[in-house]
């Protein structure tokens, strides 16, 4: 559905995008992984045809995104990452607006945004400037999607949001792709990954892997140790001068650890901790998660 | 037992008929660090501008870092530093220029702002890069010394308002080690953020729900009371429980 073909895009000196291809499929919920400043905005913006790649090219469906822009225009829908709707118009008058601007009604598609709109619809005579943040997320998601476009695309949708309001959000895309449409989402929070078919990670302009979830998981090259104590800062910071180690992160309350080989020698480790105090230290072998992966790969 | 840094009695602020929070009882401990967690909308941001001296309590008593919010905004102001993603450093000034700007709003001396910039910039290792502008230089650079300037005034307490959001994971871990450095100095760090397992690395932390803390305690026995994995689910436990 989504064809990106060698994108390369520079700001003055500084290369925003280098040489990116990405394919999505249809009907597919593809995720852009990666942190500020990684591109993901810019490509999205050439996606919807607001600025024009220096070189490479890019289509949805049969378009191209810088020869038929105008045609590109009708069968997208795109959630900027900065609210971008009418902060003086109301909730409904926001919708209707979108709505009229492609040449639709509320009523024609209001069974395909009813899950979301129906949360804010007590409030459609709210100036939108006045919702809360989780409002107006579903404000504007109602309106991206209100002329029932091919492809949704969504910049950081929930960047800033609550742990619980994000999970709502994903189980809106999930109804959403049910309805045949394919979604292109990005998103700084490695967890959010797991809630794509596929994800492409993404730093500094360049990809570095893309994959399913689980496909990310599986090519995780070393043993992973989750290491717990109840002095955790402390055992990190002996673990990075033992001379096995090759990398040694915190994950909440575990310390995750991997050596220079691919398995690890626990006994050595363990001993080497007691050596420095470390005598409550619980070790236990695990899976490991994206952000697992997504660190490695940043590493190489 | 340590010293108290914030002390938090029956707080309430209204605005008009809207209860924003609702008799907020807590105390933070010198270098302790509190995470502030709550969904968007709980109160947060209204009880931290409290707290910083930007905003007076409808009822209730609040010292912070021993000065009263009520009479002693400005003596509480010199003792606290202030950081968050939104609102940082200037992108059009360099790396010095910054240092130097924040330091002199914070109060410091000609001879004490030029040993502490100096000292900051050799910290970091930007000693050929200390005449770069913040806009060309990465963004863990950027979240290393925007924090660093937030505490150049040696204050009390350090606010951090969601100072990770949309950073990469290994600058947050980077960022997470300079918290744990700063609070083992003995500065308290009052943090808030969307990332559940950044609420695990701290010492205790607060879940506010529409105005009241619903739970306070350290992440371990908030984790077994709730019988949750990790502070996602008690999160989302005490957010969908509310709701019913």
């Amino acid at each position: 559905m989504i064809w990106i073909d060698n994108i390369s895009k520079s700001y003055g000196e500084r290369l925003a995008l280098d040489s990116v291809s990405i394919q999505v499929d249809e009907n597919e919920i593809f995720g852009l992984i990666g942190p500020d400043g990684a591109g993901k905005t810019s490509l999205f913006r050439i996606l919807c045809s607001l600025i024009v790649p220096d070189s490479g090219k890019a289509r949805i469906g049969n378009l191209d995104v810088v020869k038929d822009y105008r045609k590109i225009r009708k069968i997208i829908g795109y959630m900027p990452g900065r609210f971008s709707l009418y902060q003086d118009l109301t909730v409904e008058e926001n919708l209707e607006f979108f709505a009229t601007i492609f040449g639709t009604s509320i009523k024609e598609n209001y069974d395909l945004i009813r899950d979301i709109y129906i949360h804010i619809e007590p409030f459609k005579n709210r100036k939108a400037g006045e919702l809360s943040g989780g409002m107006k997320q579903k404000l504007a998601l109602s309106c991206a999607l209100i002329h029932r476009p091919e492809v949704l695309i969504l910049d950081e949708p929930t960047t800033g949001v609550d742990a619980v309001s994000r999970k709502e959000f994903w189980e809106m895309l999930s109804r959403i792709r049910e309805e045949g449409i394919t979604i292109m989402v990005s998103t700084p929070y490695m967890d959010e990954a797991q809630l794509c078919d596929r994800v492409a990670f993404l730093q500094n302009g360049k990809l570095l892997t893309i994959n399913t979830p689980e496909g990310i998981i599986q090519a995780y090259p070393k043993d992973i140790l989750s290491i717990q104590s109840d002095n955790l800062y402390g055992v990190l910071m002996d673990v990075r001068n033992y001379p096995l180690v090759h990398s040694s992160l915190l994950f909440g309350h575990e310390v995750h650890y991997t050596e220079k080989g691919k398995s690890i020698n626990q006994y050595q480790l363990k001993e080497y901790l007691k050596r420095k105090g470390h005598a409550n230290v619980e070790m236990n072998l695990m899976k490991p998660g994206i952000e697992d992966s997504f660190l490695e790969l940043m590493k190489e | 037992m340590h010293a108290k840094h914030i002390v938090v009695r029956g707080l309430t602020k209204k605005f008009g008929d809207f209860t924003a929070i609702d008799q907020l009882n807590f105390d933070v401990f010198s270098g302790e660090i509190f995470g502030f967690l709550g969904a968007n909308g709980a109160g947060k941001t209204t009880a931290i501008k409290i707290l910083c001296g930007l905003s007076y309590p409808s009822s209730g008593e609040v010292n912070v870092a021993g000065f009263d919010v009520y009479t002693q905004t400005e003596q509480l102001k010199m003792n606290i530093g202030y950081m968050s993603q939104k609102f940082s450093l200037y992108e059009d000034m360099t790396i010095y220029e910054n240092i130097r700007f924040y330091g002199g709003i914070y109060g410091l001396g000609r001879k004490e702002l030029h040993a502490k910039s100096e000292q900051l910039i050799r910290k970091f290792g930007l000693v050929n890069e200390r005449n770069s502008l913040i806009a060309d230089i990465p963004q863990g650079w950027k979240q290393k010394i925007a924090f660093s300037i937030a505490i150049l005034h040696d204050p009390k307490i350090i606010f951090l308002d969601e100072p990770t959001g949309g950073v990469d994971p290994i600058t947050r871990r980077q960022f997470w080690e300079l918290i744990y450095e700063v609070s083992g100095n003995g500065i308290t760090v009052f943090v808030t953020t969307h990332y559940m397992d950044e609420a695990e690395y701290c010492h205790r932390v607060s879940i506010m729900d529409e105005g009241k803390i619903v739970a306070i305690d350290t992440p371990n026995n908030l984790k077994s009371s709730f019988g949750a994995a990790n502070m996602d689910e008690v999160f989302v436990k005490i957010a969908r429980g509310a709701e019913k």
